[in-house]
């Protein structure tokens, strides 16, 4: 592996693999407390979101493009609140219909405004553009010591990275309150753990691991994660902790596989073109997903009867 | 005296009263707790003996496990006060121990029987200190007094009802509290997990300690507890269970829900 990986393969992957961890970490929480459907909301009312802060600002950049989506967020909150209340329906079917209409409404959005000039359309904001985040000056392993061709990473990269770093540093800060909390909320409140901050901490955290990675990975990617790895890990062990590792082994095994899979795979086959790279990753993890359920040593716990 | 006195006094292993109603383990006044329209909990007055064992009765749906969710600042009240030995709930928090319903947990969490032990550690802990083997021995010590030593690594979902009725209880002793605040603790547990769990809880007694459990087997009442507290959304009647845990109270706690031969058939303190 030379020139040419370091050039067009070494960022996607590594922009692959913090995406697919970023979303796993909290990923593992939000199965276990039963709301994993949140990180596929999330994901989903980024769309708008983002198309709105885009259409104001008319660019495309972090900060923006953060709080359109945390916008869009408050907004499909309150909305699943008014529905359930208004109509009373039960939370996970008013989530259903919001986030779906919601993704919808920014599908809309976007056709009807001018975004040739941007890397913002349906495809990308489903499948990312990771195949296109290339290392133009890189000529070779020598330019991870040239500072001029470090300067020249893609952008993604940084922003990607510094949120699976946040994201990780939370982690393992709020480990105890966090896992006391999932487990037994009650108990958590009794001993003095503000437990409603909590959760919304651990929603906000799934959100800027959405945000960040939908702009490099696409929605796609980021629902896989949040809910795969960490399904997939449930089924490998029974204690947390160790789960939590297996879930990042699996998101970046994900993340790697599938990247490998989708550039080379098609050609494997005889087939002329690679395939979406987020495509491949999103469906290599929920292969390990099956696998796991079939073969994993855990796997009679899930859907076990209770309190047995 | 003041309470520090009063702590003080009993460090020095002084046998101390407590006759002020305010240094109560736990005074509730004109509490009340509502979820939606209908308070959950409306205006109850009460106030735990220092160094009881205090049942909490009344039929389902009558706010006793919401009255002590309430008193421990886990739901919101509506109105009203709660002192815990005579000062606000937040000062004394590391003063309470609590077991939840065993049923409020998903068991099969992916854990171990000592880290649920463990949590009840969690205010010395803290988010970053490092479990250490002091930590470890007093969390086997606690499992040791409720008969589950030998599970100590084990996964809590291949645990029968009781035996996760003792953890939780192993967990509140790791707590190391004064006032003991437990959520139905016999509710659907074996004979023997029952003896084990009241031997606990009177030893704590012992050791002047207080304890206060919602309780629904009323068959029991007078064997286990010293002090009743009746309620049904509003407080019937409270106070020492020979003068308190009446068929009169009684009748008017359930109403037409409880026969009045299923109340002939109780053991009531001798009239």
């Amino acid at each position: 592996m030379g020139a040419e990986f370091v050039q067009l393969s070494l960022t996607p992957l590594l922009i692959g693999i913090l995406a697919a961890i970023a979303c796993a970490l909290p990923g593992n929480f939000l199965i276990l407390r039963r709301q994993a459907l949140i990180g596929d909301a999330i994901s989903h009312v980024v769309l708008p979101g983002i198309v709105v802060a885009f259409l104001l600002t008319g660019i495309i950049s972090t900060w923006p493009m953060l709080l359109g989506a945390a916008g869009a967020a408050v907004v499909a909150v309150v909305l699943i609140e008014a529905i359930r209340r208004v109509g009373r329906i039960e939370p996970g079917a008013a989530m259903g219909v919001v986030f779906t209409s919601l993704f919808a409404a920014g599908v809309l959005l976007l056709e009807q405004s001018d975004t040739s000039g941007v890397h913002l359309d349906v495809e990308h904001a489903l499948y990312g553009n990771l195949e296109s985040l290339i290392w133009f000056s890189a000529e070779g392993w020598g330019s991870l010591a040239d500072p001029a061709a470090l300067a020249a990473l893609p952008p993604e990269l940084f922003r990607m990275a510094a949120a699976a770093v946040l994201i990780l540093a939370l982690t393992v800060i709020f480990w105890r309150p966090l896992k006391l909390s999932t487990f037994d909320e009650g108990f958590a409140g009794a001993v003095g753990i503000p437990t409603a901050a909590l959760s919304l901490g651990l929603v906000i955290t799934a959100a800027v691991a959405a945000v960040a990675a939908f702009d490099a990975v696409g929605s796609i990617i980021v629902i896989a994660m949040f809910i795969c790895p960490p399904a997939a890990a449930r089924l490998m062990t029974n204690r947390l902790e160790i789960q939590v590792l297996w879930s990042v082994v699996f998101a970046t095994l994900s993340a790697v596989l599938g990247y490998v899979l989708a550039g080379y795979g098609p050609l494997w086959l005889g087939a002329d073109n690679a395939v979406s790279a987020a495509g491949m990753i999103a469906t290599v993890s929920g292969l390990i997903l099956a696998l796991a359920c079939l073969f994993a040593p855990h796997r009679a716990r899930i859907g076990a009867p209770r309190g047995a | 005296m003041n309470n520090a006195a009063l702590e003080l006094a009993s460090e020095a292993g002084e046998r101390v009263s407590h006759p002020a109603p305010t240094d109560s383990p736990l005074a509730m006044q004109e509490l009340t707790v509502s979820y939606g329209e209908k308070p959950a909990v409306f205006s109850i007055d009460a106030t735990v003996p220092a160094e009881s064992m205090t049942a909490i009765i009344g039929p389902n749906g009558a706010g006793k496990s919401t009255l002590l969710k309430a008193a421990l600042g886990i739901v919101p009240r509506l109105s009203g006060r709660v002192m815990v030995f005579g000062a606000p709930l937040a000062h004394v928090m590391h003063r309470i121990a609590y077991v939840p319903q065993r049923a409020s947990v998903d068991w099969d969490f992916p854990t171990r029987v000592i880290d649920v032990v463990l949590m009840g550690l969690y205010r010395e802990l803290g988010l970053l200190h490092l479990v250490r083997r002091h930590h470890r021995e007093r969390a086997v010590a606690c499992l040791e007094r409720v008969g589950m030593a030998d599970f100590a690594d084990r996964q809590i979902g291949q645990l029968s009802g009781g035996q996760q009725q003792r953890i939780f209880l192993a967990r509140a002793l790791a707590q190391n509290a004064e006032l003991y605040l437990l959520d139905e603790p016999f509710a659907g547990v074996d004979a023997a997990t029952e003896k084990a769990i009241i031997d606990v809880l009177k030893s704590l007694k012992a050791e002047n300690r207080t304890v206060v459990c919602v309780h629904h087997d009323l068959a029991t009442v007078t064997d286990y507890f010293d002090h009743v507290l009746l309620i049904n959304v509003r407080k019937i009647a409270e106070g020492p269970v020979a003068t308190t845990f009446t068929a009169e109270n009684l009748q008017k706690t359930y109403g037409g829900r409880l026969a009045t031969a299923h109340i002939d058939q109780l053991k009531l303190p001798a009239a």
